[in-house]
């Protein structure tokens, strides 16, 4: 190939480790967020096994990654839009099977983010809980990893493996942070500093470079998340003017201006 | 629903009916068996015992590599996919090493292929000699060659490669009344994924991807997957919590 390469999305992904710290609610509205401020952007949901992406955003399509995968639609039509401005990629119930990497799953996925890279500016991957080799194969497709994490010390255990994983693992020495649930400002800063201490301490000493963390934000605890969530709408659509929202979009402003 | 017949006294449990052994064709089987070098079964022939025995043999015959006498290929995928189901399910650490003979085209043609076979299986008995018992030690292609180490901690992953590589290196194979060569193994290894069901072909390929890393770099080398380290220390904890003030959640 001597044409220049087309112009292709940031790639993203988005774990944590621990499940129920608000991974999927950050990728649909951090999306939602960059969608706003005029980017084209693909959420993935690539938490195979377990799918809830599709709940988050109350849509129940006929066409999914499962019909991709299995040669039955073609990926464009897997396409979606989603409420917040923004496309959307789902596993499908019906991805039970996929929960088990195998090389066929990992070809598979490698095509598909390689055929929508040119089509958008981001690509969101959000990836299951836990620190499986689905998880872990999902990560290493992505330019650049957002680990969420909440100030828990489970929440912040898990982040830290997730981080250990990844350096150790797959040779990463960038991991962004995004603090979800701070109780008070700076809260975010905190954490970036207490894991940062840590890998500096542990981790580090035995990689030929170390590991930086980056905070990419935090987002206070916002009763309004609970609502969105219940009333099956995507808060940064539904309610734009409330902390987590206001917080998503100086997020979203911080990654289009870097 | 389940019928219960009354017993009677002459009621005797269930026997298999015994085969018609005069309709069997076992001759083959026999003849297989005894070219392996191998006893026919003990006991009467033609008795379920006797054929039970035939057949277990047969099936341990068609598990090995006839020349070296090691698990072959059927037999290794067989394993390979029971231990990735094990690890799955009991966390332990599992590894997979792959060796290949270093420059073995060129002993096949400088000292025939008689040479070659005496090589294939002075390795494959240095291979068997630097395992343990529970390790299964199998010829899975040409000069190619596989172990599966269960339970095998990470920590000791490169030691236990490292040995193997060695003793081959420090094996003169006899290949003529007075004629001795040197050979060599370059060895690839990963260890399962211990969090979730992976696949055995998933496994084998990362394995296989290090032993290209070990040829490439100059063989008789050994390169091992780096280990992900996912262990979070009480240490590390302890500075973890620290000085963060976690604030109460309603």
């Amino acid at each position: 190939m001597t044409a220049p390469l087309p112009p292709s999305a940031k790639i993203i992904a988005v774990t944590s480790g621990k499940g129920g710290v608000g991974k999927t609610f950050v990728s649909a509205n951090l999306a939602a967020a960059l969608a706003r401020a005029g980017r084209r952007v693909l959420v993935l949901d690539a938490d195979l096994g377990l799918a809830n992406l599709d709940v988050v955003l109350n849509l129940y399509p006929k066409v999914t990654l499962h019909e991709v995968f299995t040669g039955r639609q073609s990926l464009r039509d897997a396409i979606l839009p989603a409420p917040g401005g923004f496309s959307v990629l789902l596993a499908g119930s019906g991805m039970v099977e996929y929960s088990r990497m195998t090389p066929e799953i990992r070809d598979q996925l490698q095509a598909v983010i390689h055929e929508v890279e040119p089509m958008f500016d981001h690509v969101i991957l959000d990836t299951g809980a836990g620190i499986s080799d689905v998880v872990l194969y999902t990560v290493s497709l992505a330019g650049e990893v957002l680990v969420v994490v909440t100030p828990e010390p489970t929440s912040l255990t898990d982040a830290y493996a997730t981080i250990k994983v990844l350096a150790t693992g797959q040779g990463r020495r960038q991991v962004s942070l995004l603090v979800n649930q701070t109780r008070r400002p700076g809260e975010g800063r905190s954490v970036r500093q207490q894991l940062q201490q840590v890998v500096d301490r542990y981790v580090n000493p035995g990689l030929t470079s170390p590991v930086r963390l980056e905070l990419l934000g935090e987002v206070p605890a916002d009763p309004a998340v609970r609502e969105a969530v219940q009333r099956r709408e995507l808060l940064f659509d539904a309610m734009p003017g409330v902390p987590a929202s206001i917080a998503m979009a100086s997020i979203a402003g911080r990654m289009t201006a870097a | 629903m389940r019928v219960t017949r009354p017993r009677r006294p002459t009621d005797r449990p269930p026997q298999p009916p015994s085969p018609p052994t005069d309709a069997l064709e076992l001759g083959q089987a026999l003849q297989l068996l005894a070219q392996a070098g191998r006893q026919p079964p003990p006991g009467e022939p033609g008795s379920t015992a006797w054929l039970q025995d035939l057949i277990d043999a047969l099936v341990d015959l068609s598990s090995r590599d006839a020349l070296t006498g090691l698990a072959n290929r059927r037999a290794f995928e067989v394993a390979l996919e029971r231990e990735v189901d094990r690890v799955a399910r009991s966390g332990e650490p599992a590894l997979l090493l792959t060796a290949d003979i270093d420059h073995f085209k060129a002993v096949n043609d400088q000292w025939g292929h008689a040479a070659g076979d005496q090589v294939l299986k002075a390795v494959a008995t240095a291979l068997l000699d630097s395992v343990r018992p529970m390790d299964l030690v199998a010829r899975v292609g040409g000069e190619e060659f596989a172990i599966i180490l269960p339970n095998c901690p990470t920590a000791f992953g490169e030691a236990v490669a490292e040995r193997v590589r060695r003793r081959v290196e420090h094996m003169p194979v006899a290949i003529g009344p007075s004629q001795q060569i040197a050979v060599s193994v370059s060895i690839g290894g990963a260890f399962a994924p211990q969090w979730v069901r992976s696949s055995p072909a998933l496994w084998l390929e990362r394995a296989d991807q290090q032993l290209y890393r070990a040829k490439a770099q100059g063989r008789n080398l050994v390169r091992l997957e780096p280990t992900a380290v996912s262990v979070v220390s009480n240490e590390e904890k302890r500075l973890l919590f620290e000085t963060f003030q976690f604030q109460d959640h309603e």
